[in-house]
């Protein structure tokens, strides 16, 4: 059963600082930071001390509500400082690299011969629970409820985005296992969506219902992919895995190692030399660009340009991130930047803004927000680049006002802040689309559950 | 020091304080901001609103050249100074006299618009510590080009802070009210001043004030500035036309003297008596086109404006045609109007390029422009047709429509919550 979908609303954002397709050498950190808030709703309780050492795979804490989610080191190592802010909450947990690593060893397993229960209680003792996420609220999936289907993406359409083609070539191995994995934990389908035309180690894994996409972003976002195949009602669950966290699922079964290493795009204009490299989930991006960045008024960002997190220059890759993204800071003045007619910025409107000339344009983006927050004014433009069968405005109007029926009824259970990235980007009145969403999620999490 | 950094050190100096958005208003108007990205998405779009309304204001600025060029040929002409212009491209139309007297009119109009409305954004952005919203950029374009020629300041004036304190600032400015602030200045003259909203006298420069200097006895010749809809409502009636410099009385319809007048080219290019800026049919066009390529105007809500008013005007001529009114009716004169002419006589397209599709206050759904468009347009001829005091029904339409637009917008949505309820009870039976 395989099917085709075409998407036509979206926007794709051409950007320069593309990766070239070779993994370029770089020296392993000396330093891993994990930060708790990458585990969205999750309240660290520590399993070690400062100085403690750990072994690469070892928990290093658990969820306050749940002992047995476990989040693991990525390296082993020593504990060398617990980062706490404002009422003593986890910040950043910094872990010193040994020179030679050390994997704790969970023992190989046999997949196809595992029950569900066994497969979801190894993953859990691994600690690649983390991976597995749900929606709705987008958070890391309840254990113990069944989803009616997972969904994997094999295409990542965002901007200056890793080509999972590339990443993912020669894991078929570690892949076909953790899929083979995922098949256990559901009664329902597992979806697995591919671009069309590509050569996807992941198509058409035995046991898997493959799909292929084709389209402008967001044809490759998850939530594309769920709501045109089977959308989440209301008490329904659907679990997501990103592509390269079934590798380090894989390899975790296949030969009872915890390795958290991805390739990982670098990428962005600020990039001397655009290219892959390989990295473990935590590295510090100093190391991951070396002296490949141009550091002059630069935003750093693990993760891409629509929904990654800003770093400091001595921050560290998220923990789900596989690209570091570099761009200018946009922090100066325009004379007479609301009205001049604009060639340098990408628009969908044709308001004197010329990038409609120029659809094979790469373009230089800066931070800079173009324009002041306002009230929402204008409509219809969300709807150009919002493929879900969902109103993106009323969505967000009933989050901001918190109306808990209205979000239920517009479909919040099926969404992620993710999915309102390319409407965040092109609205008008510069409002905090993705926030407003996330904010709206956990108001419901908490409230319904 | 160049400007840039002095501003910047203004700006600092001025944070949080009470002026803060008033100095920020002028700011960027002169600098775009250096505001950057937090989190959510690190870039963004090169439009923000001032654009959006600049580009508006752009579409706009044709129907100002238009309207003052107008208000000077419609004066001269009443006076028989000026020979009728031929087209478009007329040299009496296109003339340094015309443009002088227009522009010595229309733009103290602009700028008591501008003036009074910004003072106002101005004051309530101080007052409640927000940014000046971009919003009155286009409603102080609009209020001039939908008023009489000779409407006293001061009544502008009132109108102006009428329409902003109530009609946009009560429910929190820009973004956030029901009514179309320009249209809500437009039913605010039209009901508090009635006299020089409506009649024969308020379209032509000049011919009220001649009115009044007849009636103290002074010897001027008058001045008739009847709008086409004003002679339509009344075809049937008969008109006697006083002989000006000495000729002789003339005894005629309404109906045939409107066809005298005009005809329809000169409706489609706008040399008619009107409000200042909606009599060019063709410059609306332009202006429409241009909004629909830069993507900022809707056009759904335009079509399916007039695919209403021309519905409306086939079901009048319809009734006409079957007989079901007599010529003698107060509403035949124009029921009889053909349906597609309701589109060259009037403010309609005015309305539905420029008033209709204001996206705050229309319906903002897709499927829901299209309802809301074609009711306006239906509503419209309707209310020409059916009002005798005075024959245009735009902006009431308009305004009705947009307390409506919710409504539609409601049960749009609820279509989309149905499926998704529908989809919950497929899966659970």
């Amino acid at each position: 059963m395989s099917k085709d979908i075409r998407i036509k609303k979206g926007l794709d954002i051409k950007l320069v600082g593309e990766a070239e397709k070779t993994t370029k050498p770089v020296k392993a950190s000396s330093f891993y930071v994990i930060k708790p808030e990458d585990f969205h709703s999750i309240i660290p309780k520590m399993l070690v001390k400062v100085g403690h050492k750990v072994k690469a795979g070892q928990a290093i804490f658990h969820s306050k509500l749940d002992e047995a989610l476990l989040f693991p080191s990525p390296v082993s190592g020593e504990i060398a400082e617990i980062v706490r802010g404002a009422k003593r909450k986890i910040l950043e947990i910094r872990i010193l690299a040994d020179a030679t690593q050390e994997h704790h060893d969970f023992g190989k397993k046999e997949v196809a011969k595992m029950s569900g229960d066994e497969v979801k209680a190894h993953l859990r003792a691994t600690g690649c629970w983390p991976f597995i996420k749900q929606r709705p609220y987008d958070v890391i999936a309840n254990a113990e409820k069944s989803p009616k289907a997972i969904f994997v993406s094999g295409h990542n359409s965002a901007p200056l985005a890793a080509d999972l083609d590339y990443v993912l070539a020669g894991k078929e191995a570690e892949l076909t296992a953790a899929l083979t994995a995922l098949t256990k934990l559901t009664d329902g389908n597992v979806h697995v969506a591919t671009k069309k035309g590509g050569n996807s180690p992941l198509a058409n894994v035995a046991g898997t219902v493959s799909h292929t996409v084709s389209g402008p972003h967001p044809s490759g976002n998850v939530g594309t992919h769920i709501n045109k195949i089977d959308p989440v009602n209301k008490g329904e669950a659907v679990w997501t895995v990103t592509a390269q966290d079934l590798v380090i699922i894989g390899e975790v079964l296949l030969t009872g190692k915890f390795n958290a290493t991805r390739t990982i795009a670098v990428t962005g204009s600020q990039i001397t030399n655009p290219a892959y490299v390989t990295a473990i989930a935590g590295a510090s991006i100093k190391d991951l660009v070396a002296s490949n960045i141009n550091l002059d008024n630069t935003r750093i960002i693990s993760g891409n340009v629509l929904s990654g997190k800003q770093q400091a220059e001595d921050g560290a890759l998220g923990y789900y991130d596989n690209q570091v993204t570099a761009i200018p800071e946009g922090d100066d003045y325009e004379f007479f930047g609301w009205n001049k007619p604009i060639f340098n910025k990408v628009s969908t409107s044709r308001a004197f803004t010329f990038s409609w000339l120029t659809p094979n344009k790469k373009f230089d983006l800066n931070t800079n927000t173009n324009g002041e927050h306002r009230a929402f004014v204008t409509t219809g433009t969300y709807e150009e680049v919002f493929p879900l069968d969902i109103y993106p405005m009323q969505t967000l109007k009933a989050c901001m006002y918190a109306d808990l029926d209205e979000m239920e009824a517009l479909g919040m259970y099926e969404v992620a802040p993710e999915d309102f990235a390319l409407t965040e980007f092109v609205c008008v009145s510069k409002q905090p689309h993705q926030k407003i969403i996330r904010e709206g999620l956990d108001l419901m999490l908490k409230e319904i559950g | 020091m160049s400007l840039k950094s002095k501003l910047h050190d203004i700006k600092e100096k001025y944070k949080g304080t009470k002026m803060a958005p008033a100095f920020n208003a002028l700011h960027t108007f002169l600098y775009l901001p250096n505001e950057t990205t937090h989190n959510g998405t690190h870039i963004k779009v090169a439009d923000d609103l001032k654009r959006t309304m600049n580009t508006v204001i752009m579409a706009l600025v044709p129907c100002l050249i238009f309207g003052m060029f107008n208000a000077g040929y419609q004066h001269y002409l009443a006076l028989g100074e000026i020979e009728a212009a031929n087209g478009f491209f007329g040299a009496s139309f296109w003339s340094f006299d015309n443009l002088i007297l227009g522009a010595w009119q229309v733009l103290p109009l602009v700028i008591v618009s501008y003036g009074v409305g910004l003072a106002v954004e101005f004051l309530f952005a101080v007052i409640k510590g927000h940014e000046v919203e971009e919003g009155y950029l286009v409603t102080g374009m609009l209020v001039p080009l939908i008023v009489p020629i000779d409407i006293p300041l001061w009544m502008l004036s009132v109108a102006v802070i009428f329409g902003v304190v109530i009609g946009k600032e009560v429910f929190g400015g820009t973004g956030m009210n029901i009514l179309n602030p320009a249209l809500t200045i437009r039913a605010f003259l039209f009901f508090a001043y009635p006299t020089w909203m409506s009649g024969d006298k308020v379209w032509v420069h000049d011919a009220v004030n001649r009115d009044q200097l007849i009636a103290a006895g002074e010897n001027v010749d008058a001045i008739s500035g009847e709008t086409l809809l004003g002679f339509y409502a009344k075809s049937g009636q008969e008109l006697t036309i006083a002989g000006t410099n000495g000729g002789s009385e003339i005894i005629t319809t309404y109906g045939d003297r409107a066809a005298d007048l005009y005809s329809y080219w000169d409706m489609f290019w706008g040399l008619i008596p009107g409000s200042v800026g909606e009599t060019s049919k063709f410059l609306i066009i332009i202006g429409a086109l241009f909004l629909i390529f830069t993507k900022i105007g809707s056009w759904r809500i335009m079509l399916s404006t007039i695919i209403g008013a021309l519905a409306m005007g086939l079901i009048f001529n319809g009734v006409v045609g079957a007989g079901w009114i007599q010529e003698s009716s107060k509403f035949f004169g124009l029921m009889n109007v053909p349906f597609w002419q309701h589109l060259i006589i009037g403010s309609i397209l005015f309305g539905a390029v420029y008033m209709a599709t204001d996206p705050v206050t229309a319906a903002q759904t897709n499927k829901g422009k299209w309802i809301y468009g074609f009711l306006i347009g239906f509503i419209s001829i309707m209310i020409r047709v059916f009002n005798p005091a005075y024959p245009e029904g735009v902006f009431l339409a308009i305004l009705l429509m947009n307390v409506f637009a919710p409504t539609i917008d409601h049960y749009v949505i609820q279509g989309n919550v149905k499926k998704r309820m529908k989809r919950l009870k497929v899966k659970t039976a």
